[in-house]
């Protein structure tokens, strides 16, 4: 290595972007204000992608740190240290790649909105985050990253805080996160206390040092870790905020909630997967988790109305696929499905951005349709994003699904229940896509009313770019990009039961679903124009509890919210702190008022009643003096 | 030679007499002889003490009081007079200014 990379430049330009749009943004134009932006999300991603075509030349691991050490205490010691390997140079082209095409996006999208400035700098601060989590060389400098996009995301989700429902579910993302950071936090502690050390580098060496280490503390580190992942992941059972967080501004669900933040669970499993290799419990776990995750979304996907809730269950589903792949091993797949993921989902949430742009704010479904000869650029990347994530050859989807459940089915004796929960997500994926896809964009218009029109070129560049890459991104191949990742990923497929047969088997039976979810969607909303009143009148009770998400946020909020709300307010609230903190206050600030009002009489004013006080108290002196003197002159006496 | 006691029982009578004054008169002027009044009062407990043991240093001290008394009086008077200036009335009871 001759040259630096100047790693330490792609946070940190995105963070002068915030800094500059914080301060000053108020004051300047809309279009000074996107310049900035635009300039530190793009020199980011420059930067990295300087790092991409140095690459090669690299000797790995490649590590820059801060020389003055973060924290140093005792033998443990922590510093400002980024590291380069295969797996954050992926990430780091994900997030600052796709992080630009919608910065770009919103320049349209955001335009006639109040706080344009705000919105930018926010946006500024997220990749500043969340580049500092994907460079970090260790635990503690991750979880800054960690934290830091929980609080972007908080600010992006709650941006128009003037609606209560925007405020709320920024707060409960933010608080149903930190349910998954104590999770992070304790596997911290654990780390420190049986590795001394922070750092992924010297975790890994010292696990390698010791092959017969297994489960124990370690899966009890693996299941804190995967609780972390479960928040920031959007899985069971913290995956409730993420619906709720597409209050926010489209461009952010696209950004934060589908491409980058959410997968950072996922980053951060593979990152440290050297520990969950270890403990087989608690890689069962995970594929559990993303499994049941995966499919259970995806049928709440089906009969969601808002345009932006299906892709939202679609995103917690796909998480879901991610999950599972980790859980049996496949780490080289999720990130594969995490990068044509981003792809696709970042697409199908910018076009779906496009069509409410295009109908002036409206998402509801129902009140779609006929959109495909108005907005046709809008319609035909809409129709890339779902052929991909549908899993239709030879579109990105279908390879990282693909990857996933090959390595699924070989995955001991829950191997084949794995499968089939993923077979059966991915009919139901390719059904509530194209059901999306029908309502939206074929049949009649329902808004007779609306003159829908094509958006701006702002953000029909960013979404052809996706499209493409969307189309074509699958073509890397899990093969290629398995021997790529294979250095920082490791690489357990166990390919010795898997054979080239089996594998094209089942990519024909995965391409087979998918087409049958699409013939079932292709009948009911084209064929026979119908809507989800045909199964509701059959199956109310199936439909009802679909409708309304298997009620798990009413289930919530009875279990865990209402006692804590009614324990603060009235056990906390009003007994503590009104009654203890506040009695006590009272009794005291009464006794000084009390002395007060007494002592203050004393204060006339009048020379001669000081006087008499002062010879009162002169007398009262020499009195006790005579009774000390008269009392020792007594004792003497005897 | 004049028993200690005589001197020590006239310098309490003049210490009283002051106390009393300053209690009871109206008259600024008349509080402020008062303070001197007491001061003497002790000054002549003091030399009579001085006198009593042979020590030098009770007379001293009284010099001391005697300066320092001067200047008080000096200040105090110039104070009286700016009183008087501005309030016209020199009756203790109704400069009463000083109270919360």
């Amino acid at each position: 290595m001759t040259n630096s990379l100047h790693l330490w430049l792609i946070p940190l330009l995105p963070l002068a972007g915030f800094a500059l749009n914080g301060i000053v943004g108020r004051k300047l134009s809309k279009s000074a204000v996107s310049a900035i932006a635009l300039l530190a999300s793009f020199a980011s991603f420059a930067v990295v992608a300087n790092a991409a075509f140095a690459f090669k030349s690299l000797t790995l691991p490649y590590l820059e740190k801060c020389p003055t050490p973060w924290i140093a205490v005792g033998d443990f010691h922590a510093d400002f240290a980024f590291s380069l390997d295969s797996l954050t140079l992926t990430m780091l082209l994900v997030v600052t790649g796709v992080g630009f095409l919608i910065h770009l996006y919103s320049v349209g999208y955001m335009e006639h909105e109040e706080g344009y400035w705000r919105f930018f700098a926010y946006m500024n601060l997220f990749l500043f985050f969340m580049t500092v989590l994907v460079l970090a060389e260790n635990f503690i400098l991750m979880f800054v990253g960690w934290e830091g996009v929980g609080l972007a995301s908080y600010l992006l989700i709650g941006f128009y805080f003037r609606k209560d429902s925007a405020s709320d579910a920024g707060k409960k993302a933010f608080i149903v996160n930190r349910i998954g950071d104590f999770g992070f936090l304790i596997a911290m502690f654990l780390v420190v206390q049986h590795f001394g050390s922070l750092s992924f580098s010297v975790v890994a060496t010292q696990l390698a040092a010791q092959p017969a280490w297994q489960g124990g503390v370690l899966t009890l580190i693996a299941l804190a870790l995967v609780l972390g992942a479960a928040g920031k992941s959007a899985q069971i059972p913290l995956y409730v905020w993420l619906p709720d967080a597409m209050e926010g501004p489209t461009p952010v669900s696209a950004l934060i909630h589908a491409a980058t933040m959410v997968t950072a669970g996922i980053y951060m499993i593979v990152r440290t997967h050297t520990i969950f290799d270890r403990s087989p419990a608690a890689l069962s776990v995970v594929a559990v988790i993303g499994a049941s995750t995966a499919l259970f979304a995806a049928t709440i996907g089906l009969v969601q109305h808002d345009i932006k809730r299906v892709l939202a269950y679609s995103t917690v589903s796909q998480l879901g696929y991610m999950f599972l792949a980790c859980g049996v091993g496949a780490y080289s797949a999720a990130i594969f499905h995490l990068v044509t993921h981003a792809f696709f989902k970042a697409l199908l949430f910018l076009a779906a951005g496009s069509v409410i742009h295009a109908l002036g704010g409206e998402q509801d479904l129902r009140k779609m349709g006929g959109l495909r000869k108005k907005i046709p650029v809008t319609f035909w990347t809409m129709t890339a994003g779902v052929l991909a994530i549908a899993g239709i050859f030879p579109f990105a989807g279908f390879f990282s699904k693909d990857a996933i459940l090959y390595a699924a089915l070989q995955r001991g004796p829950i191997g084949p229940a794995l499968y089939g929960m993923g077979l059966l997500t991915a009919l139901l994926t390719s059904f509530y896509m194209f059901r999306l896809w029908y309502k939206a964009f074929f049949g009649e218009s329902r808004t007779p009313d609306a003159h829908p029109h094509e958006s701006p070129w702002t953000i029909l560049l960013p979404l052809s770019v996706l499209a493409i890459l969307s189309l074509c991104g699958g073509w890397i191949g899990i093969g290629r990009f398995g021997a790529w990742l294979g250095a920082s990923a490791g690489n357990t497929v166990g390919s010795a039961t898997g054979s080239d047969t089996l594998e094209i088997g089942l990519s024909v039976v995965a391409v087979a679903v998918a087409l049958l979810g699409w013939f079932i969607a292709d009948r009911i909303y084209r064929v026979k124009k119908k809507d989800e009143s045909g199964f509701e009148q059959r199956l109310p009770i199936g439909y009802k509890l679909l409708e309304s998400k298997y009620f798990v946020d009413e289930g919530y909020q009875a279990m865990f919210v209402t006692p804590l709300l009614v324990f603060s307010r009235y056990g906390l609230g009003l007994l503590i702190e009104k009654g203890l903190i506040g009695g006590t206050a009272k009794v005291l600030s009464g006794a000084a008022n009390f002395s007060g009002a007494i002592l203050r009489t004393l204060q006339s004013g009048n020379l001669r009643s000081y006087a008499g006080w002062l010879t009162a108290g002169a007398v009262l002196l020499l009195l006790a003096v005579l009774h000390v003197q008269l009392h020792s002159f007594l004792l003497q006496l005897h | 030679m004049v028993p200690i006691a005589y001197y020590l029982l006239l310098s309490a009578l003049l210490f009283v007499l002051g106390i009393v004054g300053f209690l009871i008169k109206r008259n600024l002027i008349t509080v402020f002889m008062s303070i001197e009044l007491m001061l003497n009062g002790v000054n002549l407990s003091f030399v009579a003490f001085a006198h009593m043991w042979g020590d030098v240093r009770g007379q001293i001290f009284v010099f001391f009081v005697m300066v320092v008394a001067a200047a008080e009086a000096a200040v105090g008077l110039a104070i009286i007079i700016a009183v008087f200036r501005s309030r016209k009335t020199l009756a203790v009871d109704s400069i009463d200014l000083m109270k919360l």
